[in-house]
């Protein structure tokens, strides 16, 4: 019941602020209260090569860079310091298995911080 | 060991890398011709994934035609057009064929080509991109599954250090350093200021970080309103477009511009190299790297 009453609250509430894809893996806290999902190419780890000389997205010229929202917004917005320096963490590959379920279950159950086996791999030689 | 790896880390010789054409209809034949003119001058050339987001012949196809030639490639992997797991199976393809050079990079998007009703993929993201290079060179796929022996790859990304959030360019250079690059090649960049800020920085936070920055040789003023329009993330400031635009030979003037902002490039700290591309392939380019030192190899 409340797997599947949670993703259609936290969709109600998230969407309207923050234009919630829901991908069941929030990163919100770590990007300034921005989105990563709505950057056109769904970009999780800082903005891509083509940002406008405006801070304006490559893709879509009208809207702002959303990374360039979040950097300055993690600046300026009082988020806890702890949220802050998570800015530069590198966030593992979107699970595709989590689209659509509650980020909020996810975080509760630690689900959200699963990762495949190789991700956290150690360096080879190189 | 791939020259372009052995160079950068071994020696603090300055490499110099180019853009290998695209391969459309020319064949063999082609390649052939744009080795026998790139060899001699340059370390090591990119094999492009689809540039500007137009299909050609495939990153790691190029690739293995290049060495199979005698030019040693980097191959280089955008994240638009293909999910996890054929960025990993075009990994393990080019080692496959003794490819280790590898530069991970977001792409442009779909919207930039000939065919912008493509769906884009992007189901990773470059510094995803690289961390997974990583664990590959360390014996795994992503899922964890062992690669024995595991591929010897060099990894590189690429970044751009005069696009907006500025402060926030040297922290994504680290971010990929700590992820697993290398090496990085530079956006083409007509404002010093913001590469001399970038590379030190740079070479503060990642002093491991070998640092390679762009430069695009033109011959008119027109070419760089072009670059300036057209080409996303690069700003040229309307200053430097009337410079070239005023003179009595605009293409002199543009060739002079670029060797001056090259000759800048290499004395800031961190940058080990110089990455050169043209629109239309010509003498200039050996020209220009003559003009920076550069000798042909043996």
């Amino acid at each position: 019941m409340l797997k599947k009453l949670l993703p259609v609250i936290e969709h109600a509430l998230k969407k309207p602020i923050w234009d919630c894809r829901m991908c069941g893996q929030c990163v919100l806290h770590s990007t300034g209260m921005t989105c990563p999902m709505t950057c056109p190419k769904t970009l999780r780890n800082g903005p891509c090569g083509g940002v406008r000389e405006d801070g304006n997205c490559e893709v879509k010229p009208e809207m702002p860079c959303i990374w360039v929202k979040a950097y300055d917004r993690t600046i300026s917005l009082p988020l806890p310091k702890v949220w802050k320096e998570h800015y530069n963490e590198l966030r593992p590959p979107v699970d595709m298995q989590l689209q659509g379920t509650s980020s909020w279950i996810n975080l509760v159950t630690k689900r959200d911080q699963q990762t495949p086996v190789g991700w956290a791999a150690p360096d080879g030689k190189h | 060991m791939s020259v372009l790896r052995e160079k950068l880390e071994n020696t603090n010789d300055v490499v110099f890398t180019a853009e290998f054409p695209s391969v459309d209809g020319a064949g063999m034949a082609g390649v052939e011709k744009n080795v026998a003119r790139l060899a001699p001058w340059f370390d090591a050339v990119n094999a492009t994934d689809n540039p500007a987001a137009h299909a050609h012949a495939s990153n790691t196809t190029t690739a293995i035609a290049m060495k199979m030639h005698g030019l040693e490639p980097i191959m280089q992997i955008v994240c638009r057009d293909k999910n996890r797991l054929a960025i990993q199976s075009d990994m393990m393809g080019a080692s496959l064929h003794g490819i280790t050079n590898i530069s991970l990079l977001t792409g442009d998007d779909v919207t930039a080509g000939d065919e912008p009703e493509s769906r884009r993929v992007f189901d990773i993201d470059s510094a995803q991109a690289i961390n997974i290079a990583r664990g590959m060179a360390g014996g795994t796929y992503l899922s964890g599954r062992a690669i024995k022996p595991a591929p010897d790859f060099y990894i590189g990304a690429v970044e751009n250090a005069a696009a907006p959030p500025f402060n926030y360019r040297i922290q994504r250079a680290l971010k990929k350093h700590r992820a697993g690059a290398k090496f990085l090649q530079l956006q083409i960049c007509y404002h010093p200021d913001r590469l001399e800020a970038f590379c030190k920085g740079v070479a503060e936070v990642a002093p491991d970080l070998k640092l390679i920055p762009t430069f695009l040789l033109v011959k008119s003023a027109k070419s760089l309103d072009y670059v300036h329009n057209k080409i996303p993330g690069i700003d040229v400031p309307a200053a430097t477009i009337a410079r070239v635009r005023n003179a009595n030979n605009q293409r002199d003037e543009a060739y002079k511009l670029t060797l001056e902002l090259a000759r800048h490039a290499l004395s800031l700290p961190g940058v080990r190299g110089l990455h050169v591309t043209d629109f239309r392939h010509d003498d200039s380019l050996v020209e220009f790297i003559s003009d920076l030192g550069r000798r042909p190899r043996n």
